[in-house]
């Protein structure tokens, strides 16, 4: 039954060395409160799972947090490279288990589904399927077709960002939902912040995707805790930011200085500011 | 006639091909600009698909992100990505897949992933995203890529998505049942495959382009067809649209 906690003891309590960890968030409510929490606490030998790292993982690589990397698509969205990741790739620093984007997305599903594989048809004439011995077939036993399979995503733990969670504790998304439910329900536990905690989640869609208080493990409010990423109908994702970030990561000392003074000595109150900054006019 | 750049006359061309009947999955850069320049020119019933998850986008700026709120505020309805990539794409509900990449090679397989070797790459790239599902599951699938000696190879080190293969009849003998490429535009010319190899071979000349700095600008020995035509160049109302969307999303970004 989830829990409310402070950031700090959601982070420590739910996530320790060595453990795979799902922050998912489809460019749309990345937690980023959450990561930076992870990074001040400085668990080590994580397994990094994210169809798209962004900045987040990024950050988290960058400082020598991770021993494996499980994605789809590591870049900076219509920006570039992610220096980082791709340094440590290069210098071979950074194990990776590389798929597509479906395959993940069916993988996550099939976490949540308490399946063992997921099965779907792809990975057709690449040669992702000769570097990755986790991509293999099954032959469909009703027409004999030969289909891609991959293994579930069970991660140890499902960190995101969610708009609500009412006073029980259960939690509201919407706008792009990206594979944040599968990732919380095909997880051991999961950390949820949010931007608000509301008496009642009031006029809503009858099909707004909610956790129940009893799918989630600890739940932090962090009003701003998606930034630089975006709330839908809160703040706005800070494109300038996802630009400006290709400058300070392409060098690690600069990179190393700027998580210092924006990491290291803040905390989860800071998010507060952006939030404001980008807020979406009041209607 | 207005004077214009390369990479303009690129988007112009790819969003003349584009009709309101397309039910098109759009890639974020030059992809992006074309759909919603033909969007804002002459289709403007064309269905955009992003694989965020929003169906039906209509965005006043360009996203600098697969997923910007942009699109979900515009969006008929938004789904998440497990069910877009398994109910629509796979699904089979999209007729055209417009994809970049950052190498080519004369059947149309992209690559994305790596240059050098994968386990000790020389230059590490973003990887395939949706590419590799898209390129088998669309009906078609454009291209849209400017040309260059390091883009355009005679082999590529790692196939990221599926062109044509090795050739004509790759794709059927894999079990793929849609066309895949079939149409490669350019920043000089547009490609498309030979309908007996599938090689790729230039169509059409942008104007005042030539043969000479098309195969300057290719790693493979080009091949040209019988009847080459020349690109129609970009009128006022094409250019004015084009550079007004992109004006607005750079102010749009940069806020």
């Amino acid at each position: 039954m989830a829990e409310f906690m402070s950031l700090r003891d959601a982070i420590a309590a739910n996530l320790k060395d060595g453990d795979s960890v799902a922050m998912e968030g489809f460019t749309h409510l990345i937690p980023y409160a959450a990561g930076h929490e992870v990074i001040r606490q400085g668990q080590k030998d994580l397994t990094l799972i994210r169809m798209t790292p962004d900045i987040i993982y990024d950050q988290i690589v960058g400082m020598g947090q991770a021993k494996k990397l499980v994605f789809s698509w590591a870049g900076n969205p219509g920006v570039g490279s992610l220096h980082r990741v791709r340094e440590e790739i290069e210098a071979g620093r950074l194990a990776i288990e590389e798929h597509s984007h479906a395959a993940m997305a069916n993988a996550f599903e099939a976490g949540a589904a308490n399946l063992p594989f997921a099965v779907f048809r792809g990975y057709k004439g690449v040669d992702l399927p000769k570097v990755n011995s986790n991509i293999r077939s099954v032959t469909c036993p009703y027409t004999g077709e030969v289909l891609a399979t991959v293994p579930a995503v069970r991660p140890d733990v499902a960190i995101i960002h969610a708009l609500k969670a009412d006073r029980e504790g259960n939690v509201m998304l919407e706008g792009i939902v990206g594979v944040q439910k599968e990732a919380v329900l095909a997880a051991k536990r999961s950390v949820v912040t949010v931007e608000e905690i509301v008496d009642d989640f009031g006029p809503r869609s009858a099909n707004a995707v909610i956790l129940p208080a009893w799918t989630v493990t600890a739940i932090v409010k962090v009003p701003g805790g998606a930034h630089p990423s975006y709330a839908q109908g809160y703040y706005k994702r800070d494109n300038a930011f996802y630009i400006a970030w290709d400058k300070i990561a392409r060098d690690k000392a600069v990179f190393l200085k700027w998580m210092e003074d924006n990491v290291l000595s803040s905390g989860p109150e800071s998010f507060a500011a952006h939030a404001r900054r980008f807020a979406v006019a009041a209607e | 006639m207005s004077d214009y750049q390369p990479n303009e006359i690129m988007t112009i061309a790819a969003a003349r091909l584009l009709t309101n009947e397309d039910v098109c999955f759009v890639g974020i850069g030059a992809p992006s600009a074309a759909c919603n320049l033909a969007r804002l020119t002459h289709a403007p019933k064309i269905t955009l698909i992003y694989e965020s998850g929003t169906l039906s986008t209509r965005p006043t700026v360009l996203p600098l992100s697969i997923g910007d709120g942009e699109l979900c505020d515009t969006a008929l309805t938004t789904v998440s990505v497990p069910e877009m990539f398994r109910y629509w794409l796979q699904g089979g509900r999209i007729t055209t897949g417009f994809l970049g990449g950052a190498q080519i090679d004369r059947f149309a397989n992209l690559n994305t992933t790596v240059v050098g070797p994968y386990d000790a790459p020389k230059v590490r790239l973003p990887g395939g995203g949706g590419a590799p599902e898209i390129a088998i599951h669309c009906g078609q699938i454009f291209i849209i890529m400017a040309m260059g000696q390091r883009a355009f190879m005679d082999k590529l080190p790692f196939i990221t998505s599926l062109g044509h293969g090795t050739g004509k009849g790759s794709r059927e003998a894999l079990g793929v049942k849609t066309r895949g490429p079939t149409q490669l535009i350019t920043d000089l010319c547009i490609f498309e495959p030979d309908a007996e190899t599938s090689e790729l071979t230039v169509t059409s000349i942008h104007p005042g382009v030539t043969r000479d700095q098309i195969q300057a600008n290719c790693g493979w020995p080009v091949k040209f067809a019988a009847e080459v035509k020349e690109t129609r160049a970009p009128d006022a109302t094409e250019l004015s649209v084009l550079r007004d969307l992109h004006a607005r999303t750079k102010a749009a970004h940069a806020a």
